[in-house]
């Protein structure tokens, strides 16, 4: 549906993108994840045919983003991060404007996504808040028949009712075969929704591949409560962290040393076990652990 | 007076932003006055020549309408500001209502003030920050200008009633300002209002002006700008006149401090009703939307231009017959005009009214910009439709506009004035008069485009171009500057008719100019990045 390979773009002496790949399947969610100034929302422009990379290949939908805008936008719908509207024109005359600018809207789903995202059509955009011009985009995007979503940290502004409501109709769309790229800082969202993630620093990608593929790469973190004091971690290779609270210990531990360290739990003797897989908020912390600060980024900073 | 608590902050952030905008408008105001002053003051040495060429002004309908009368003929500093004074008053007045808006009711709508509000700013400190930094900006002009006639000569009394007139009449609007950007919610719709009271006041008086012949000569005292002709800098300097602008300044400005507490942030005093849940079936294309976004915009400017036309169509009965002598010859040719007569009484109210429709073609074109900025252009063009496509919207609406705006302004002028003179061959040269205005307008159009499209980053090059062509068609002839200079200017090129010979040359190859710069402009953003 997407392909981008070693895309560039500067503005002026500042690089947006630096050779980012991405690769988006048909009928995938894939996340775009990435903090503020990573380039998301320059790869969503150049999709979108309104930035010309400077270098790359952008490919959208088996076409070029630059030039075949109006035949590929029939195609695709897209929700800005950051939504302005006419202030003297209605959420409901802004919702069927851009569907019928699209080439139409489906006035069933319009009518139920109102419902759902409790948004009133009949206000002047002026008078909506954050969040509610934000449903504006959305349902206008939302209620169009389209192949592909490009979804630019779509639920800024929304409360966590309206998010998991959001949640909800993405998950709609899969279903119906539909492929979605959703950018997003916000981990918690990306992990609930996107089947391969792309993590992109600085204009490129860092990591491609499923949460499970990425989980299977990071450090498992455990904690348990143990019979007598912990015995073997501190020096064995390949637990990190670790912090030892008289019986109780937590640490995390690589992937294929875990079973090492499990071993040397139970010679002490476990009575309570928790384990869990590593967050998206872990990986993430991979790539950036050297720009962040404080003793969590020390720890998970050598990959 | 917490209230007012962070003014200061504020005025420094304003000065800081329209540092170099405020710097050139108060230089190029100061330098324009006195240097024509100068000349004004050469090219009438003796007192004999002074009160001919004022007698040909006072007795001309087109010049009392467009800059009042010399109130006093003997005096060379009347005659040496007639002309630089009613346009520098009305400039500083436009300059003041723009700031106030700028830095109230767009701060506000933008979202910016919100964030300044949030941090140690009183209530009232954004609108009185405002006020100040207009009334300053008054105050420096007008200070400059009184500096500037002073050392070209000129006695210190008028010099200073003139400078003084300048600020009063900056302060005035600037407070109505105050008013609108509490009633409208936008600032376009803002600063329309304030602007529509300045364009009123300034009829008014053009109204009571020329027609103080017949007995109206009150009506003038119904308009803030007619109070300035009144306190007749270099004429009776009437300094009282300007007391009472400045009383009513502060009766205006305390009105919108009171709706100011009357309303919430962001809201303006009239609620906001429900509006239609669904789009109407026109709703469905980008120049439906710039339609409906600019409808209510050109039906008041267009219902302005029609009024003027019967203004000017009613007044052309009072137009004299003027002496014939070659030095006041000289001087009308140097006004602009050709003739002293109807025709170019005529012709030069619909040549003004040829800048004014540029005018609003250069605000509504330049709304393609605003949207791009603003991210409004982006969920557009994120459908399917293509970039000149959307580009088209606004400016068809700019191109047909402006040339509906001549329309309106020669049918109600043409058909009063034929009514008027019985002459109904006169009513239709008056509607072709504006009509010949519409490819100089569009060529200016045409600039905007062309900086839209190449550098969008520096569109105010419109206003800059429009500014450069009046000022070279007021000015020009005054400082002898050389046709081919003058010539720059589109509507130096446009037939003056009534009166003159319709030639179709130039209204062809203006109308291909306007369509190459346009072309060049669709070209360029055709290839650039858009936001």
């Amino acid at each position: 549906m997407v392909t981008i390979e070693k895309l560039n773009k500067s503005f002026g002496s500042t690089r947006a993108l630096d050779g980012l790949d991405l690769e988006v399947n048909a009928g995938e969610i894939h996340g775009l994840l990435g903090p503020n100034g990573a380039g998301k929302t320059t790869t969503i422009r150049v999709l979108l045919g309104l930035l010309r990379a400077d270098s790359g290949v952008a490919r959208l939908l088996g076409g070029d983003p630059w030039r075949d805008v109006e035949r590929l936008h029939r195609r695709l719908a897209y929700v800005p991060g950051e939504v302005t509207l006419w202030p003297n024109l209605t959420g409901g005359e802004v919702i069927d404007l851009l569907g019928r600018l699209r080439g139409g809207l489906d006035k069933k789903r319009r009518a139920d996504l109102l419902e759902r995202f409790e948004l009133d059509p009949t206000k002047k955009a002026r008078a909506y808040s954050k969040g509610n011009r934000q449903k504006v985009a959305l349902v206008a995007a939302l209620s169009c028949d389209v192949e592909l979503l490009l979804l630019d940290e779509p639920t800024a502004g929304l409360d966590p009712l309206m998010d998991a409501v959001f949640r909800e109709c993405i998950v709609e769309q899969r279903a119906q075969g539909r492929t979605a790229l959703l950018s997003s800082h916000i981990l918690s969202e990306v992990e609930a929704l996107a089947d391969r993630v792309s993590i992109i620093r600085d204009g490129r990608t860092v990591e491609v591949g499923s949460l499970a593929e990425m989980r299977h790469l990071a450090r498992v973190t455990i904690s348990a409560d143990l019979a007598g004091a912990p015995a073997g971690l501190t020096t064995m290779p390949g637990v990190h962290n670790l912090r030892v609270d008289g019986n109780h210990v937590e640490f995390m531990v690589d992937p294929d040393r875990l079973d090492q360290a499990l071993v040397a739990l139970t010679s002490v003797g476990v009575t309570s076990l928790t384990s869990h897989p590593p967050t998206l908020e872990e990986l993430f912390l991979r790539h950036y652990g050297d720009e962040s600060s404080g003793a969590q980024a020390g720890q998970v900073a050598t990959s | 007076m917490s209230s007012l608590v962070g003014t200061g902050a504020l005025v420094r952030l304003a000065l800081r932003r329209d540092r170099i905008i405020l710097a050139a408008f108060i230089v190029i105001l100061v330098v324009m006055v006195a240097a024509s002053a100068n000349a004004t003051i050469k090219l009438y040495p003796s007192l004999a020549s002074r009160l001919e060429v004022a007698a040909t002004i006072n007795d001309a309908t087109a010049t009392l309408a467009m800059y009042g009368p010399i109130h006093d003929d003997t005096s060379i500093g009347a005659l040496a500001t007639f002309k630089t004074g009613m346009l520098g008053a009305v400039a500083v007045a436009v300059l003041a209502l723009l700031i106030v808006i700028r830095h109230t009711r767009t701060e506000e709508e933008t979202g910016r003030l919100e964030l300044l509000g949030a941090t140690v700013v009183g209530r009232h400190a954004p609108l009185t920050a405002a006020l100040l930094v207009a009334g300053g900006a008054g105050l420096v002009s007008g200070v400059g200008t009184a500096v500037g006639l002073i050392a070209v000569g000129l006695p210190t009394a008028g010099s200073v009633v003139m400078g003084l007139g300048f600020v009063c009449l900056g302060i005035v609007f600037a407070a109505v300002a105050g008013v609108t950007a509490q009633l409208a919610r936008s600032a376009r719709p803002a600063a329309g209002m304030a602007g529509a009271a300045l364009g009123v006041a300034y009829l008014v008086r053009a109204i009571g002006d020329a027609s103080t012949a017949n007995g109206f000569g009150w009506i003038s005292w119904l308009s803030p700008v007619g109070w300035w002709q009144q306190s007749r800098p270099f004429a009776g300097n009437m300094w009282w006149v300007l007391a009472l602008m400045l009383v009513v300044a502060v009766a205006v400005s305390a009105l919108a401090y009171v709706l100011a507490a009357r309303r919430d942030f962001a809201a303006g005093l009239l609620p906001d009703r429900p509006g239609p849940a669904t789009a109407s079936a026109s709703l469905r294309s980008p120049l439906a939307l710039a339609w409906r976004l600019q409808r209510g915009s050109l039906f008041t400017w267009a219902a302005t231009f029609a009024t003027v036309g019967v203004v000017v169509g009613g007044l052309v009965s009072s137009v004299g017959n003027f002496a014939n002598n070659p030095q006041a010859r000289d001087f009308i040719i140097k006004l602009g005009g050709e003739h002293i007569l109807t025709d170019a009484y005529l012709a030069l109210e619909l040549g003004i009214m040829g800048i004014l429709a540029a005018v609003f073609g250069v605000r509504s074109v330049m709304r393609l910009r605003a949207e791009e900025s603003s991210l409004l252009a982006e969920p557009v063009l994120a459908t399917a439709v293509g970039r000149v496509r959307w580009a088209w919207s606004h400016l068809t609406v700019a191109l047909a506009g402006s040339a509906l705006l001549l329309v309106a302004v020669g049918c109600s002028a043409g058909l009063v004035s034929a009514l008027q003179l019985n002459d109904p061959g006169l009513g239709v040269r008056i509607l072709v008069g504006a009509l010949v205005q519409i490819p100089a307008a569009w060529s200016v159009i045409g600039i905007v485009v062309a900086a839209f499209g190449l550098v969008p980053r520096a569109i105010v090059i419109g206003w800059v171009a429009l500014l450069a062509f009046v000022l070279l068609g007021e000015f020009g002839p005054l400082f002898n500057l050389s046709q081919a200079v003058m010539n720059i200017s589109p509507f130096a090129h446009v037939p003056r008719i009534p009166g003159g010979a319709f030639a179709i040359a130039p209204m062809l190859w203006l109308t291909a100019i306007a369509a190459g710069l346009i072309v060049l402009g669709l070209g360029g953003f055709r290839r650039r990045d858009v936001g």
